[in-house]
Protein backbone atom coordinates (compact mmCIF):
# COMPACT_ATOMS: atom_id res chain seq x y z
CA UNK A 1 0.00 0.00 0.00
CA UNK A 2 1.23 3.25 -0.66
CA UNK A 3 -0.69 5.42 1.67
CA UNK A 4 -1.24 4.06 5.23
CA UNK A 5 -4.39 4.00 6.46
CA UNK A 6 -6.32 6.59 7.99
CA UNK A 7 -7.68 6.74 11.15
CA UNK A 8 -11.10 6.98 9.71
CA UNK A 9 -10.16 3.93 7.72
CA UNK A 10 -9.31 1.68 10.51
CA UNK A 11 -12.24 2.66 12.67
CA UNK A 12 -13.98 1.49 9.67
CA UNK A 13 -12.03 -1.95 9.45
CA UNK A 14 -12.72 -1.84 12.94
CA UNK A 15 -16.38 -1.90 12.90
CA UNK A 16 -15.96 -4.01 9.86
CA UNK A 17 -14.44 -7.01 12.30
CA UNK A 18 -17.41 -6.06 14.90
CA UNK A 19 -20.12 -6.87 12.49
CA UNK A 20 -17.98 -10.30 11.38
CA UNK A 21 -18.12 -11.72 14.85
CA UNK A 22 -21.54 -11.07 15.84
CA UNK A 23 -22.35 -13.19 12.16
CA UNK A 24 -19.72 -15.65 13.05
CA UNK A 25 -21.84 -16.17 16.40
CA UNK A 26 -24.76 -16.31 14.87
CA UNK A 27 -23.51 -18.63 12.02
CA UNK A 28 -22.54 -21.12 14.78
CA UNK A 29 -25.28 -20.64 16.96
CA UNK A 30 -27.81 -21.13 13.82
CA UNK A 31 -25.49 -24.16 12.50
CA UNK A 32 -25.43 -25.73 16.19
CA UNK A 33 -21.20 -26.05 15.73
CA UNK A 34 -18.47 -24.64 13.68
CA UNK A 35 -15.18 -24.11 15.97
CA UNK A 36 -16.37 -20.12 17.09
CA UNK A 37 -13.34 -20.00 19.26
CA UNK A 38 -11.24 -21.04 16.11
CA UNK A 39 -13.19 -18.33 13.93
CA UNK A 40 -12.85 -15.46 15.94
CA UNK A 41 -9.45 -15.43 16.63
CA UNK A 42 -8.98 -14.55 12.94
CA UNK A 43 -11.48 -11.70 12.47
CA UNK A 44 -8.99 -9.13 12.71
CA UNK A 45 -6.21 -11.37 10.25
CA UNK A 46 -9.10 -12.12 7.60
CA UNK A 47 -10.66 -8.03 8.28
CA UNK A 48 -6.81 -6.76 7.43
CA UNK A 49 -6.67 -8.57 4.54
CA UNK A 50 -10.09 -9.34 2.93
CA UNK A 51 -11.39 -5.83 3.35
CA UNK A 52 -8.05 -3.64 2.87
CA UNK A 53 -4.97 -5.80 1.79
CA UNK A 54 -5.53 -7.47 -0.79
CA UNK A 55 -6.00 -6.80 -4.48
CA UNK A 56 -9.57 -8.39 -4.61
CA UNK A 57 -12.57 -7.79 -7.04
CA UNK A 58 -15.74 -9.33 -5.12
CA UNK A 59 -17.97 -9.06 -9.20
CA UNK A 60 -14.89 -10.96 -10.98
CA UNK A 61 -13.71 -13.47 -8.16
CA UNK A 62 -11.41 -15.49 -10.78
CA UNK A 63 -9.55 -12.39 -12.08
CA UNK A 64 -6.41 -13.54 -13.15
CA UNK A 65 -4.69 -10.92 -11.21
CA UNK A 66 -6.09 -11.30 -7.67
CA UNK A 67 -4.42 -11.83 -4.79
CA UNK A 68 -5.21 -15.78 -3.11
CA UNK A 69 -6.04 -16.02 -0.03
CA UNK A 70 -6.17 -19.80 1.38
CA UNK A 71 -7.14 -20.60 4.74
CA UNK A 72 -5.44 -23.69 5.92
CA UNK A 73 -6.90 -24.06 9.35
CA UNK A 74 -9.99 -24.64 7.22
CA UNK A 75 -12.07 -25.08 10.61
CA UNK A 76 -12.32 -21.32 11.05
CA UNK A 77 -14.54 -21.12 7.75
CA UNK A 78 -17.25 -19.05 10.05
CA UNK A 79 -14.98 -16.54 10.07
CA UNK A 80 -13.80 -16.61 6.06
CA UNK A 81 -17.37 -16.75 5.16
CA UNK A 82 -18.51 -13.96 7.15
CA UNK A 83 -15.78 -11.55 5.58
CA UNK A 84 -16.25 -12.72 2.00
CA UNK A 85 -20.12 -12.23 1.93
CA UNK A 86 -19.40 -9.13 3.86
CA UNK A 87 -17.17 -8.02 1.12
CA UNK A 88 -20.10 -8.74 -1.25
CA UNK A 89 -18.70 -12.45 -2.69
CA UNK A 90 -22.11 -13.97 -2.01
CA UNK A 91 -25.33 -13.01 0.16
CA UNK A 92 -24.92 -12.32 3.64
CA UNK A 93 -28.31 -13.93 3.84
CA UNK A 94 -26.45 -17.22 2.91
CA UNK A 95 -24.37 -17.22 6.21
CA UNK A 96 -27.23 -19.04 8.01
CA UNK A 97 -27.17 -21.86 5.98
CA UNK A 98 -23.88 -22.55 6.86
CA UNK A 99 -23.25 -26.42 6.92
CA UNK A 100 -26.16 -27.08 6.10
CA UNK A 101 -26.46 -30.35 3.61
CA UNK A 102 -26.65 -29.10 0.10
CA UNK A 103 -25.30 -25.54 0.30
CA UNK A 104 -22.54 -24.18 -0.39
CA UNK A 105 -21.12 -23.38 2.85
CA UNK A 106 -19.28 -26.67 3.79
CA UNK A 107 -17.81 -26.93 7.50
CA UNK A 108 -14.39 -26.45 5.57
CA UNK A 109 -14.85 -23.67 2.64
CA UNK A 110 -14.74 -25.81 -0.84
CA UNK A 111 -13.71 -23.93 -4.14
CA UNK A 112 -15.40 -26.05 -6.21
CA UNK A 113 -19.08 -24.81 -4.42
CA UNK A 114 -17.93 -21.26 -3.77
CA UNK A 115 -16.79 -17.87 -5.26
CA UNK A 116 -13.86 -15.97 -3.20
CA UNK A 117 -12.12 -19.94 -2.40
CA UNK A 118 -9.04 -20.79 -3.39
CA UNK A 119 -8.32 -24.05 -2.08
CA UNK A 120 -10.91 -26.28 -0.28
CA UNK A 121 -8.84 -27.04 3.24
CA UNK A 122 -9.63 -28.62 6.28
CA UNK A 123 -6.79 -30.98 7.09
CA UNK A 124 -4.38 -29.26 9.08
CA UNK A 125 -0.98 -28.76 7.39
CA UNK A 126 -2.07 -29.18 3.88
CA UNK A 127 -2.72 -25.46 3.06
CA UNK A 128 0.82 -24.54 3.48
CA UNK A 129 2.03 -26.76 0.44
CA UNK A 130 -1.08 -25.60 -1.49
CA UNK A 131 -0.26 -22.02 -0.97
CA UNK A 132 3.33 -23.01 -2.27
CA UNK A 133 2.21 -24.97 -5.32
CA UNK A 134 -0.49 -22.04 -6.21
CA UNK A 135 2.45 -19.16 -5.32
CA UNK A 136 5.04 -21.14 -7.78
CA UNK A 137 2.05 -21.00 -10.32
CA UNK A 138 1.34 -17.76 -10.33
CA UNK A 139 5.42 -16.95 -10.55
CA UNK A 140 6.03 -19.52 -13.99
CA UNK A 141 2.59 -17.62 -15.23
CA UNK A 142 4.61 -14.11 -15.05
CA UNK A 143 1.94 -12.80 -12.35
CA UNK A 144 3.01 -10.53 -9.57
CA UNK A 145 0.16 -10.98 -7.16
CA UNK A 146 0.66 -12.00 -3.48
CA UNK A 147 -0.67 -15.39 -2.07
CA UNK A 148 -1.31 -15.27 1.27
CA UNK A 149 -2.31 -18.58 3.57
CA UNK A 150 -3.76 -18.43 7.03
CA UNK A 151 -2.38 -21.32 9.13
CA UNK A 152 -3.76 -22.38 12.69
CA UNK A 153 -1.30 -22.45 15.50
CA UNK A 154 -1.61 -26.12 16.08
CA UNK A 155 -0.50 -26.35 12.74
CA UNK A 156 2.88 -25.28 13.81
CA UNK A 157 3.28 -28.87 15.43
CA UNK A 158 2.40 -30.56 11.59
CA UNK A 159 5.61 -31.50 10.04
CA UNK A 160 3.85 -31.59 6.83
CA UNK A 161 3.78 -27.63 6.92
CA UNK A 162 7.38 -27.72 7.60
CA UNK A 163 8.05 -29.70 4.66
CA UNK A 164 6.15 -26.99 2.55
CA UNK A 165 7.71 -24.01 4.66
CA UNK A 166 11.25 -25.17 3.47
CA UNK A 167 9.96 -25.82 -0.38
CA UNK A 168 8.63 -22.12 -0.46
CA UNK A 169 11.99 -20.87 0.65
CA UNK A 170 14.12 -23.00 -1.35
CA UNK A 171 11.80 -21.51 -4.25
CA UNK A 172 12.21 -18.13 -3.19
CA UNK A 173 9.05 -16.86 -3.67
CA UNK A 174 8.87 -13.39 -1.72
CA UNK A 175 5.18 -13.00 -3.37
CA UNK A 176 4.12 -15.48 -0.06
CA UNK A 177 3.32 -14.57 3.05
CA UNK A 178 2.44 -17.05 5.74
CA UNK A 179 0.10 -15.45 8.94
CA UNK A 180 0.17 -18.19 11.89
CA UNK A 181 -2.86 -17.26 14.00
CA UNK A 182 -1.11 -17.89 17.06
CA UNK A 183 -4.10 -17.97 20.11
CA UNK A 184 -2.22 -18.11 23.58
CA UNK A 185 -3.42 -21.52 24.03
CA UNK A 186 -4.16 -24.47 22.28
CA UNK A 187 -7.68 -25.81 23.15
CA UNK A 188 -6.90 -24.05 26.95
CA UNK A 189 -3.84 -25.80 27.57
CA UNK A 190 -0.87 -23.59 28.17
CA UNK A 191 1.57 -24.60 25.63
CA UNK A 192 5.25 -25.35 26.64
CA UNK A 193 7.48 -22.29 24.82
CA UNK A 194 7.22 -23.01 21.32
CA UNK A 195 9.68 -20.91 19.29
CA UNK A 196 7.78 -20.38 15.89
CA UNK A 197 9.44 -17.25 15.33
CA UNK A 198 12.50 -18.98 15.50
CA UNK A 199 11.73 -21.62 12.99
CA UNK A 200 10.08 -19.15 11.25
CA UNK A 201 13.04 -17.20 10.48
CA UNK A 202 15.37 -20.10 10.46
CA UNK A 203 13.72 -21.39 7.19
CA UNK A 204 14.39 -18.28 5.97
CA UNK A 205 11.03 -16.54 5.89
CA UNK A 206 11.34 -12.49 6.81
CA UNK A 207 9.48 -13.10 10.37
CA UNK A 208 7.54 -10.83 12.33
CA UNK A 209 5.76 -10.97 15.24
CA UNK A 210 2.56 -8.87 15.70
CA UNK A 211 -0.84 -8.23 17.71
CA UNK A 212 -3.63 -10.44 15.92
CA UNK A 213 -5.96 -7.98 17.08
CA UNK A 214 -4.29 -4.84 16.31
CA UNK A 215 -5.64 -3.68 12.94
CA UNK A 216 -2.57 -0.77 12.34
CA UNK A 217 -0.06 -3.69 13.47
CA UNK A 218 -1.68 -5.96 10.96
CA UNK A 219 -2.01 -3.63 8.29
CA UNK A 220 1.71 -2.17 9.08
CA UNK A 221 3.00 -6.08 8.79
CA UNK A 222 1.09 -6.84 6.09
CA UNK A 223 2.51 -4.08 3.90
CA UNK A 224 5.91 -4.78 5.05
CA UNK A 225 5.67 -8.38 3.90
CA UNK A 226 4.76 -6.89 0.77
CA UNK A 227 7.71 -5.24 -0.11
CA UNK A 228 9.91 -8.28 0.93
CA UNK A 229 12.21 -9.70 -1.88
CA UNK A 230 14.08 -12.93 -2.50
CA UNK A 231 11.90 -14.99 0.33
CA UNK A 232 8.66 -15.43 1.56
CA UNK A 233 7.63 -13.68 4.21
CA UNK A 234 5.89 -14.62 7.27
CA UNK A 235 3.78 -13.07 10.16
CA UNK A 236 3.30 -14.53 13.70
CA UNK A 237 -0.06 -13.11 14.68
CA UNK A 238 -0.52 -13.45 18.69
CA UNK A 239 -4.49 -13.58 19.16
CA UNK A 240 -6.57 -15.10 21.97
CA UNK A 241 -9.20 -17.79 20.95
CA UNK A 242 -12.88 -16.67 20.92
CA UNK A 243 -11.54 -13.16 20.95
CA UNK A 244 -14.44 -10.59 21.58
CA UNK A 245 -16.67 -12.35 23.63
CA UNK A 246 -15.71 -13.04 27.42
CA UNK A 247 -16.90 -15.77 28.41
CA UNK A 248 -15.36 -17.60 25.13
CA UNK A 249 -11.94 -16.21 25.79
CA UNK A 250 -11.66 -17.31 29.41
CA UNK A 251 -13.60 -20.89 28.69
CA UNK A 252 -11.27 -22.11 25.60
CA UNK A 253 -11.62 -25.61 26.43
CA UNK A 254 -15.63 -25.29 25.15
CA UNK A 255 -13.74 -25.88 21.38
CA UNK A 256 -16.50 -26.33 18.99
CA UNK A 257 -19.69 -26.52 21.14
CA UNK A 258 -21.89 -24.28 19.81
CA UNK A 259 -23.16 -21.34 21.89
CA UNK A 260 -26.70 -21.85 23.06
CA UNK A 261 -29.58 -19.45 22.79
CA UNK A 262 -28.92 -18.01 25.96
CA UNK A 263 -24.95 -17.91 25.11
CA UNK A 264 -25.73 -16.51 21.69
CA UNK A 265 -27.39 -13.19 23.59
CA UNK A 266 -24.82 -12.85 25.75
CA UNK A 267 -22.00 -13.06 22.94
CA UNK A 268 -23.96 -10.51 20.95
CA UNK A 269 -24.65 -8.11 23.74
CA UNK A 270 -20.98 -7.54 24.40
CA UNK A 271 -20.16 -7.58 21.07
CA UNK A 272 -22.34 -4.35 21.08
CA UNK A 273 -25.81 -5.60 20.93
CA UNK A 274 -27.98 -7.96 18.12
CA UNK A 275 -28.28 -5.14 15.32
CA UNK B 1 7.40 -66.73 -18.75
CA UNK B 2 6.79 -66.24 -22.44
CA UNK B 3 7.72 -62.80 -23.78
CA UNK B 4 6.15 -63.11 -27.48
CA UNK B 5 7.87 -59.38 -28.41
CA UNK B 6 10.75 -60.17 -26.14
CA UNK B 7 11.17 -57.63 -22.97
CA UNK B 8 10.20 -53.81 -22.82
CA UNK B 9 11.53 -50.90 -20.47
CA UNK B 10 8.81 -49.10 -19.35
CA UNK B 11 9.86 -46.89 -17.15
CA UNK B 12 11.94 -45.43 -20.39
CA UNK B 13 8.53 -45.73 -22.46
CA UNK B 14 6.51 -43.53 -19.95
CA UNK B 15 9.41 -41.01 -20.15
CA UNK B 16 9.50 -40.28 -23.45
CA UNK B 17 6.11 -40.44 -23.86
CA UNK B 18 5.77 -37.56 -21.03
CA UNK B 19 8.50 -35.60 -23.10
CA UNK B 20 6.46 -35.19 -25.70
CA UNK B 21 3.27 -34.63 -23.49
CA UNK B 22 5.60 -31.77 -22.31
CA UNK B 23 6.38 -30.25 -25.42
CA UNK B 24 2.86 -30.59 -26.84
CA UNK B 25 2.06 -28.57 -23.73
CA UNK B 26 4.21 -26.03 -22.46
CA UNK B 27 2.33 -25.44 -19.03
CA UNK B 28 2.65 -28.71 -17.88
CA UNK B 29 4.70 -29.33 -15.01
CA UNK B 30 6.80 -32.33 -13.35
CA UNK B 31 7.57 -32.33 -9.25
CA UNK B 32 9.25 -35.75 -8.39
CA UNK B 33 10.15 -37.43 -5.32
CA UNK B 34 12.56 -39.88 -6.33
CA UNK B 35 15.43 -38.26 -7.77
CA UNK B 36 17.90 -40.77 -6.90
CA UNK B 37 17.02 -44.25 -8.38
CA UNK B 38 15.71 -44.95 -12.18
CA UNK B 39 12.05 -42.70 -12.58
CA UNK B 40 9.81 -42.08 -15.73
CA UNK B 41 10.90 -38.21 -15.54
CA UNK B 42 14.67 -38.45 -15.98
CA UNK B 43 13.97 -36.87 -19.68
CA UNK B 44 11.90 -34.52 -19.25
CA UNK B 45 14.06 -32.89 -16.20
CA UNK B 46 16.71 -32.98 -18.15
CA UNK B 47 15.00 -31.40 -21.37
CA UNK B 48 12.78 -28.99 -19.70
CA UNK B 49 14.78 -28.11 -16.23
CA UNK B 50 12.38 -25.11 -15.45
CA UNK B 51 9.63 -26.61 -15.50
CA UNK B 52 10.95 -30.21 -13.46
CA UNK B 53 10.89 -29.61 -9.57
CA UNK B 54 12.94 -32.15 -7.40
CA UNK B 55 11.23 -32.36 -4.16
CA UNK B 56 12.76 -35.94 -2.95
CA UNK B 57 11.41 -37.53 0.11
CA UNK B 58 8.87 -35.25 1.01
CA UNK B 59 6.16 -36.81 -0.94
CA UNK B 60 2.63 -35.66 1.43
CA UNK B 61 3.95 -31.97 0.80
CA UNK B 62 5.33 -32.96 -2.79
CA UNK B 63 1.13 -33.46 -3.54
CA UNK B 64 0.24 -30.53 -1.60
CA UNK B 65 2.01 -28.50 -3.67
CA UNK B 66 1.20 -30.38 -6.96
CA UNK B 67 -2.18 -29.68 -5.88
CA UNK B 68 -1.77 -26.06 -5.28
CA UNK B 69 0.40 -25.86 -9.04
CA UNK B 70 -2.41 -27.20 -10.53
CA UNK B 71 -5.53 -25.25 -8.88
CA UNK B 72 -5.71 -22.79 -11.74
CA UNK B 73 -5.70 -25.51 -14.70
CA UNK B 74 -2.30 -26.27 -14.89
CA UNK B 75 -1.05 -30.08 -15.51
CA UNK B 76 0.97 -31.68 -13.09
CA UNK B 77 2.87 -34.89 -12.92
CA UNK B 78 4.17 -35.86 -9.86
CA UNK B 79 6.32 -39.39 -9.59
CA UNK B 80 7.89 -41.35 -6.91
CA UNK B 81 7.46 -44.79 -5.25
CA UNK B 82 4.26 -46.18 -5.18
CA UNK B 83 4.71 -46.65 -1.45
CA UNK B 84 5.18 -42.91 -0.53
CA UNK B 85 2.55 -41.79 -2.86
CA UNK B 86 -0.53 -43.98 -2.47
CA UNK B 87 0.62 -44.88 0.89
CA UNK B 88 2.34 -41.77 2.45
CA UNK B 89 0.65 -39.41 0.81
CA UNK B 90 -2.60 -40.63 1.26
CA UNK B 91 -4.22 -38.06 3.25
CA UNK B 92 -2.72 -35.30 1.00
CA UNK B 93 -4.11 -37.02 -2.22
CA UNK B 94 -7.52 -37.31 -0.90
CA UNK B 95 -7.68 -34.03 0.21
CA UNK B 96 -5.34 -31.01 -1.70
CA UNK B 97 -5.48 -33.31 -5.05
CA UNK B 98 -8.79 -35.24 -5.08
CA UNK B 99 -11.11 -32.94 -3.11
CA UNK B 100 -9.58 -29.83 -5.00
CA UNK B 101 -10.16 -31.99 -8.09
CA UNK B 102 -7.04 -30.66 -8.83
CA UNK B 103 -5.75 -32.26 -12.74
CA UNK B 104 -2.80 -34.43 -11.12
CA UNK B 105 -1.22 -36.95 -12.86
CA UNK B 106 0.32 -40.05 -10.33
CA UNK B 107 3.28 -41.59 -11.96
CA UNK B 108 4.06 -44.37 -9.23
CA UNK B 109 7.27 -46.94 -9.31
CA UNK B 110 7.91 -49.86 -7.68
CA UNK B 111 4.20 -50.81 -6.73
CA UNK B 112 3.02 -54.07 -5.61
CA UNK B 113 6.39 -56.84 -4.97
CA UNK B 114 8.65 -55.20 -7.23
CA UNK B 115 10.75 -53.46 -4.68
CA UNK B 116 11.73 -56.96 -4.18
CA UNK B 117 14.78 -56.95 -1.90
CA UNK B 118 14.23 -53.82 0.19
CA UNK B 119 11.29 -56.10 1.54
CA UNK B 120 7.89 -55.04 2.80
CA UNK B 121 7.91 -51.82 3.99
CA UNK B 122 9.07 -50.29 0.71
CA UNK B 123 6.58 -52.74 -0.96
CA UNK B 124 2.87 -51.73 -1.35
CA UNK B 125 0.30 -54.36 -2.01
CA UNK B 126 -2.51 -51.93 -0.97
CA UNK B 127 -2.08 -48.60 -3.05
CA UNK B 128 -4.67 -49.76 -5.84
CA UNK B 129 -7.44 -50.09 -3.05
CA UNK B 130 -6.78 -47.07 -1.76
CA UNK B 131 -6.72 -44.83 -4.74
CA UNK B 132 -9.94 -46.77 -6.29
CA UNK B 133 -11.47 -45.83 -3.27
CA UNK B 134 -10.68 -42.06 -3.65
CA UNK B 135 -13.95 -39.98 -5.67
CA UNK B 136 -12.56 -38.79 -9.08
CA UNK B 137 -9.39 -40.79 -9.11
CA UNK B 138 -8.74 -42.57 -12.47
CA UNK B 139 -6.64 -45.75 -11.59
CA UNK B 140 -4.46 -47.54 -14.50
CA UNK B 141 -1.97 -50.36 -14.21
CA UNK B 142 -0.53 -51.39 -17.18
CA UNK B 143 1.86 -54.86 -17.39
CA UNK B 144 4.36 -53.64 -20.08
CA UNK B 145 6.14 -50.44 -22.15
CA UNK B 146 3.84 -50.20 -24.74
CA UNK B 147 0.67 -49.83 -22.57
CA UNK B 148 2.68 -47.69 -19.61
CA UNK B 149 2.99 -45.22 -22.59
CA UNK B 150 -0.22 -45.45 -23.83
CA UNK B 151 -1.93 -45.53 -20.46
CA UNK B 152 0.41 -42.06 -19.60
CA UNK B 153 -0.72 -40.37 -22.69
CA UNK B 154 -4.98 -41.84 -22.23
CA UNK B 155 -4.87 -40.10 -18.35
CA UNK B 156 -2.73 -36.80 -19.38
CA UNK B 157 -5.86 -36.50 -21.75
CA UNK B 158 -8.12 -36.30 -18.74
CA UNK B 159 -8.83 -32.92 -16.72
CA UNK B 160 -8.80 -34.76 -12.64
CA UNK B 161 -6.21 -36.77 -10.56
CA UNK B 162 -5.03 -40.41 -12.21
CA UNK B 163 -2.88 -42.98 -10.58
CA UNK B 164 -0.56 -44.98 -13.48
CA UNK B 165 0.90 -47.73 -11.41
CA UNK B 166 3.93 -48.67 -13.21
CA UNK B 167 5.34 -52.18 -13.97
CA UNK B 168 9.18 -52.62 -13.19
CA UNK B 169 12.19 -51.08 -15.30
CA UNK B 170 12.03 -54.48 -17.21
CA UNK B 171 8.83 -56.49 -18.48
CA UNK B 172 7.72 -58.56 -20.81
CA UNK B 173 6.25 -57.24 -24.30
CA UNK B 174 2.88 -58.67 -23.91
CA UNK B 175 1.29 -57.46 -27.29
CA UNK B 176 -2.61 -57.36 -28.43
CA UNK B 177 -4.98 -54.38 -28.88
CA UNK B 178 -3.24 -50.72 -27.56
CA UNK B 179 -4.51 -49.60 -23.92
CA UNK B 180 -7.50 -47.78 -23.85
CA UNK B 181 -9.11 -46.00 -20.83
CA UNK B 182 -12.03 -47.99 -19.91
CA UNK B 183 -11.96 -51.07 -21.75
CA UNK B 184 -10.86 -54.45 -20.72
CA UNK B 185 -8.02 -55.89 -23.57
CA UNK B 186 -9.21 -59.43 -24.51
CA UNK B 187 -5.43 -61.09 -25.29
CA UNK B 188 -6.45 -64.36 -25.99
CA UNK B 189 -9.94 -66.14 -26.69
CA UNK B 190 -11.77 -68.06 -25.09
CA UNK B 191 -15.22 -69.62 -23.81
CA UNK B 192 -14.52 -72.19 -21.36
CA UNK B 193 -13.47 -69.53 -18.50
CA UNK B 194 -11.64 -65.77 -17.90
CA UNK B 195 -8.83 -65.30 -16.49
CA UNK B 196 -8.62 -61.83 -15.48
CA UNK B 197 -5.24 -60.27 -14.56
CA UNK B 198 -3.29 -56.85 -14.63
CA UNK B 199 0.49 -55.72 -14.22
CA UNK B 200 2.87 -58.53 -13.56
CA UNK B 201 0.38 -61.01 -13.30
CA UNK B 202 -1.05 -60.71 -16.72
CA UNK B 203 2.00 -62.62 -18.06
CA UNK B 204 1.63 -65.31 -15.67
CA UNK B 205 -2.65 -65.57 -16.49
CA UNK B 206 -1.47 -66.15 -20.30
CA UNK B 207 0.54 -68.92 -19.29
CA UNK B 208 -1.65 -70.69 -17.80
CA UNK B 209 -3.89 -69.97 -20.35
CA UNK B 210 -1.20 -71.69 -22.59
CA UNK B 211 -0.97 -74.51 -20.15
CA UNK B 212 -4.67 -75.11 -20.45
CA UNK B 213 -4.76 -74.74 -23.96
CA UNK B 214 -2.59 -77.94 -23.82
CA UNK B 215 -5.48 -80.15 -22.40
CA UNK B 216 -8.45 -78.91 -24.42
CA UNK B 217 -9.44 -75.72 -22.36
CA UNK B 218 -10.07 -72.54 -23.88
CA UNK B 219 -9.59 -69.80 -21.27
CA UNK B 220 -9.94 -66.32 -22.44
CA UNK B 221 -7.80 -64.10 -21.05
CA UNK B 222 -8.97 -60.01 -20.00
CA UNK B 223 -6.17 -57.21 -18.96
CA UNK B 224 -7.69 -55.15 -16.98
CA UNK B 225 -5.33 -52.60 -16.80
CA UNK B 226 -8.04 -49.61 -16.89
CA UNK B 227 -8.76 -50.57 -13.07
CA UNK B 228 -10.68 -47.38 -12.80
CA UNK B 229 -13.14 -46.70 -14.75
CA UNK B 230 -13.71 -50.43 -14.92
CA UNK B 231 -15.07 -52.48 -17.99
CA UNK B 232 -18.03 -53.70 -16.42
CA UNK B 233 -19.46 -54.73 -20.00
CA UNK B 234 -16.61 -56.60 -20.70
CA UNK B 235 -16.80 -58.37 -17.53
CA UNK B 236 -20.33 -59.43 -17.57
CA UNK B 237 -19.90 -60.25 -20.91
CA UNK B 238 -17.07 -62.81 -19.91
CA UNK B 239 -18.97 -64.15 -16.86
CA UNK B 240 -22.16 -64.82 -19.47
CA UNK B 241 -19.94 -66.02 -22.37
CA UNK B 242 -17.61 -68.36 -20.42
CA UNK B 243 -19.89 -69.11 -17.02
CA UNK B 244 -16.47 -68.97 -14.36
CA UNK B 245 -14.09 -66.38 -13.71
CA UNK B 246 -10.32 -66.51 -12.00
CA UNK B 247 -8.55 -63.46 -11.11
CA UNK B 248 -4.42 -62.91 -10.72
CA UNK B 249 -3.24 -59.64 -9.51
CA UNK B 250 -0.15 -58.72 -7.21
CA UNK B 251 -1.94 -56.87 -5.10
CA UNK B 252 -3.66 -57.17 -1.85
CA UNK B 253 -6.33 -59.84 -2.06
CA UNK B 254 -8.42 -57.60 0.02
CA UNK B 255 -9.00 -55.02 -1.60
CA UNK B 256 -8.04 -55.47 -4.99
CA UNK B 257 -9.48 -56.57 -8.72
CA UNK B 258 -11.22 -59.72 -7.61
CA UNK B 259 -13.13 -57.96 -5.00
CA UNK B 260 -13.96 -55.60 -7.78
CA UNK B 261 -15.13 -58.44 -10.04
CA UNK B 262 -16.95 -60.62 -7.50
CA UNK B 263 -19.26 -57.87 -7.19
CA UNK B 264 -19.70 -56.79 -10.49
CA UNK B 265 -20.59 -60.50 -11.20
CA UNK B 266 -22.37 -60.79 -8.99
CA UNK B 267 -24.63 -58.24 -9.09
CA UNK B 268 -24.73 -58.09 -12.70
CA UNK B 269 -24.26 -62.05 -13.96
CA UNK B 270 -23.33 -64.09 -10.67
CA UNK B 271 -20.80 -66.86 -11.44
CA UNK B 272 -18.23 -68.57 -9.72
CA UNK B 273 -15.10 -66.49 -8.90
CA UNK B 274 -12.16 -67.38 -7.98
CA UNK B 275 -9.36 -65.13 -6.15
CA UNK B 276 -5.24 -64.73 -6.39
CA UNK B 277 -4.04 -62.42 -4.70
CA UNK B 278 -1.67 -61.36 -2.10
CA UNK B 279 -3.04 -62.88 0.83
CA UNK B 280 -3.44 -60.75 4.55
CA UNK B 281 0.20 -60.11 4.81
CA UNK B 282 3.25 -57.66 4.06
CA UNK B 283 5.58 -58.12 1.67
CA UNK B 284 9.35 -59.07 2.56
CA UNK B 285 12.69 -59.54 1.17
CA UNK B 286 13.07 -61.92 -2.11
CA UNK B 287 13.41 -61.54 -6.27
CA UNK B 288 9.87 -60.26 -6.94
CA UNK B 289 9.02 -63.77 -9.31
CA UNK B 290 10.08 -65.87 -6.27
CA UNK B 291 7.73 -64.01 -3.81
CA UNK B 292 4.60 -63.79 -6.09
CA UNK B 293 5.23 -68.35 -5.55
CA UNK B 294 5.30 -67.31 -2.13
CA UNK B 295 2.07 -65.43 -2.18
CA UNK B 296 0.30 -68.33 -4.71
CA UNK B 297 0.70 -66.29 -7.59
CA UNK B 298 2.47 -69.52 -9.35
CA UNK B 299 1.24 -70.98 -12.75
CA UNK B 300 0.91 -73.78 -11.21
CA UNK B 301 -1.51 -71.91 -8.36
CA UNK B 302 -3.20 -70.56 -11.05
CA UNK B 303 -3.70 -73.66 -12.95
CA UNK B 304 -4.99 -75.32 -9.72
CA UNK B 305 -7.52 -72.63 -9.23
CA UNK B 306 -8.80 -72.97 -12.98
CA UNK B 307 -9.20 -76.69 -12.32
CA UNK B 308 -11.40 -75.98 -9.22
CA UNK B 309 -13.54 -73.98 -11.22
CA UNK B 310 -13.66 -75.73 -14.28
CA UNK B 311 -14.65 -78.79 -11.99
CA UNK B 312 -17.63 -77.30 -10.65
CA UNK B 313 -18.63 -76.02 -14.05
CA UNK B 314 -18.79 -79.69 -15.03
CA UNK B 315 -16.31 -78.65 -17.99
CA UNK B 316 -13.57 -80.68 -16.66
CA UNK B 317 -12.30 -82.62 -20.32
Amino acid sequence: MATPPTEAEYAHLAAVARELRKEVVRMVHAAGGGDLGDSLSAVEILTALIFRELRLDPSNPAAPERDRLLLSKGHAAAALYAALAHRGYFPTEELLTFRRAGGRLQGRADRLKLPGIEASTGSLGQGVGMAVGLALDQRLRGRSNRVVVVLGDAEGRAGLAYEALLAGAQLELDHLTVVVDRSETLKGEPGRADPLEARLRGFGYATQLVDGHDLPALCRAFDAAKQTTGRPSAIVARTVLGKGVSFLEREAERGGRAPDREETERALHELGGAA
Amino acid sequence: MAAPDGTGRPLEAVAEELLELGTADPGLLVVEGNPARPNPTRLFQRRYPERAFDLGAMEPAMVTLAAGLALEGRAVVASSLAVALAGRSYAELRQSVCYNRANVKLLATRAGLQAGGDGGTVQIVEDVGLMRGLPGMTVVAPADAPSSRAALRAIAALDGPAYLRLPGELAPTIGGAPFRLGEARELRPGADLTLVAFGAMLPRALAVAEELHHVGVEARVLDFASIKPFDEKALVKAARETGAILTLEEHTVLTGLGGLVAATTSENYPVPVRRLGVPDLFGESGEPSELLDRYGLSVERGLEEAWELLKARGKVP
